[in-house]
């Protein structure tokens, strides 16, 4: 892998052209800054080329160094091995599930990432998210905003935060930030992680179960891999019990989500705040109509001040693996 | 004490505290009397207790048609309900329900401000109809970092601080400040907002948002604010919990239960 010819400090774009860098399908960051990323680098864009994504690798990315990804689209062994001088896989996520990371280390290919720029918007949602689900923000704003208030008179009782115990289930970055702001909220905080860490005082639990039999609310803030997917199945949920809430800010798929609805529906948990879902854009249709479930269109990231601050994160990594420099946010490869 | 006749002047605001006053004096429902001035004049010698709430207290009025009474326990933090020069004037004691809802109501205000920041109603509604299908949500505003404001320093004010220095939220007091980004949260009351300046400040773009619990005249709600996605509007549930009602209905039952047994009252303004 050969970088020499590329200086970023000469943007003359006759002397020293923009380094190339393939984009499958646009990521967020790039629909709202397209233009700032466009002057930097020339992008290849396989999502607007009527060429089926092999061909277009093979006929116009076949040199490409550097993609840049996001989270729901995969970066797959297929593309990669189609790609003899990959160098760098820049995703905007701070998810890696959707990157075949072995292939990465196989190849030798560096990974950036988000890192922990989403962490405190991610935990702010799943606050948020927490106390709409149990004071009923949302439906009590329907209520409103439907009438009801001045014909049908109070609204419902919702119930109280304090002194409730919360179950954290991954303590990584984000599930550091909910504890950390739950704290004064008068929560108790207990954690189910892949390890017990000695820099915190919250009682750890080492399996799911065990967690949510402890406590009244579960805070998934883990990521998606193969020991997670499914992890909070029917047992867990029974374990949570009637008076359980449920709020994933993770990934869909670490909830059976099937089998979720179903307690939703019959009572066997009270009530769920979701940012994401196993089959996004889809919801099941059961929890439209479900008055004690709070939705979200996966978008616990998405403020204008993370998104500046990710573009900048980005043209930083992109900027230094074209000059031989350290990335800024690599994802380290061989844990 | 079934003799007693206690005077409830607020729409009944919890079965729990209804049942437990039946149980221990003859309680009035004041509210859904049609003919007013008519039952006070034939039973006005029995009341010896008012019990009232946010909606409506003891005013002048009623307590110079209420020649022995004795004791207001209201239902709420608030007494702004309650004229307490008069009763200071009768020496009728009052008694009210702080720092049982004081976690509730701090509690609601963050709720409120990331609701509104990070357009939570909206975005429910935008999963709900179908829209998401089409395409993403738009960016919001980030909460972390954000400075607050507290107007009103005391047990809810300082509950709500603390709340939001864990979101590394700068605090600072102060009265007024006009910012076209600015959001307003209310969950004190209603009269504490000029509400048609603030009507016509949400509809003209020239505050950024609000989140209220509370009205000038409840339950009324100015419907410009219905469609505006930058407001959130809660039917007054500040201390709407199940468990926190319950302690507030066993403090007006404490305090009244009290002052009939000629003890100390438990929590007394008056």
């Amino acid at each position: 892998m050969d970088c020499n010819g590329y200086r970023q400090e000469n943007h003359d774009q006759n002397l020293f052209p923009k380094p190339k860098v393939l984009v499958l399908e646009p990521p967020p960051v790039f629909i709202y800054h397209e233009e700032k990323l466009s002057q930097k680098f020339h992008f290849l864009k396989a999502w607007d080329s009527p060429l089926p994504l092999e061909q277009f690798l093979t006929t116009h990315a076949h040199s490409v160094q550097a993609i840049l990804s996001h989270g729901s689209c995969p970066v797959t062994t297929n593309t990669i091995r189609l790609l003899p001088s990959l160098g760098l896989i820049v995703t905007t996520s701070a998810g890696l599930d959707q990157i075949d990371l072995q292939e990465c280390r196989r190849r030798g290919v560096s990974v950036a990432y988000a890192g922990n720029l989403f962490s405190a918007d991610v935990a702010d949602i799943a606050v948020g998210l927490l106390i709409d689900a149990l004071r009923k923000i949302s439906a009590g704003n329907r209520y409103v905003t439907q009438g009801l208030w001045a014909n049908n008179g109070d609204f419902s009782l919702g119930s109280k935060l304090g002194g409730r115990k919360v179950g954290i289930v991954g303590l990584g970055s984000i599930g550091l930030e909910v504890g950390k702001r739950l704290e004064p909220f008068g929560c108790n905080i207990l954690y189910c992680s892949r390890n017990k860490k000695s820099s915190v005082s919250y009682p750890y639990y080492s399996n799911v179960c065990e967690l949510a039999a402890n406590c009244e609310v579960l805070m998934i803030c883990c990521e998606l891999n193969d020991q997670t997917r499914h992890v909070i199945n029917k047992e867990v949920l029974l374990a949570l019990g009637k008076k359980g809430l449920i709020i994933n800010v993770g990934r869909g798929a670490i909830i059976d989500e099937q089998e979720m609805v179903r307690c939703l529906m019959q009572g066997e948990i009270a009530g769920a705040g979701l940012d994401v879902f196993e089959n996004e854009p889809h919801v099941p249709s059961e929890l439209i109509s479900l008055d004690n479930v709070v939705l979200s269109p996966h978008r616990a990231v998405h403020t204008e001040e993370t998104l500046m601050a990710l573009v900048d994160l980005v043209i930083g990594n992109l900027e230094a693996f074209f000059s031989n420099k350290p990335l800024l946010s690599p994802v380290l490869l061989d844990e | 004490m079934e003799s007693i006749g206690v005077l409830m002047t607020c729409p009944p605001p919890d079965a729990y505290l209804v049942e437990q006053l039946e149980k221990r004096f003859t309680l009035y429902k004041f509210h859904s009397i049609p003919d007013k001035a008519h039952f006070l004049n034939s039973n006005k010698a029995s009341i010896r207790a008012v019990v009232g709430s946010a909606s409506a207290g003891a005013d002048a009025q009623l307590i110079h048609q209420l020649p022995n009474l004795e004791i207001v326990s209201s239902f709420s933090v608030g007494l702004d309900k309650i004229d307490l020069a008069k009763c200071k004037e009768r020496g009728i004691r009052v008694t009210y329900t702080p720092d049982v809802l004081t976690d509730d109501v701090a509690d609601l205000a963050i709720g409120l401000m990331l609701a509104v920041l990070r357009r939570l109603c909206q975005s429910d509604r935008y999963v709900r109809s179908g829209q998401w299908k089409k395409g993403d949500f738009k960016l919001t505003t980030k909460f972390t970092g954000k400075s607050v404001g507290i107007i009103g320093l005391g047990r809810i004010g300082l509950a709500i601080a603390k709340r939001a220095e864990a979101f590394r939220c700068p605090i600072s007091y102060y009265t007024r400040t006009e910012k076209s980004d600015g959001v307003l949260i209310n969950i004190g009351r209603g009269p504490h907002v000029d509400e048609p300046e603030l009507v016509s400040a949400l509809v003209e773009g020239r505050l950024g948002g609000a989140g209220l619990d509370v009205f000038q005249d409840e339950p009324i709600v100015p419907e410009e604010l219905f469609g505006l996605e930058n407001v959130v509007l809660l039917p007054h549930v500040g201390s709407g919990t199940m468990e926190t009602r319950k302690e507030m209905a066993d403090l007006v039952i404490g305090n009244l239960e009290a002052h009939f047994l000629n003890r100390p009252l438990l929590t007394p303004v008056l």
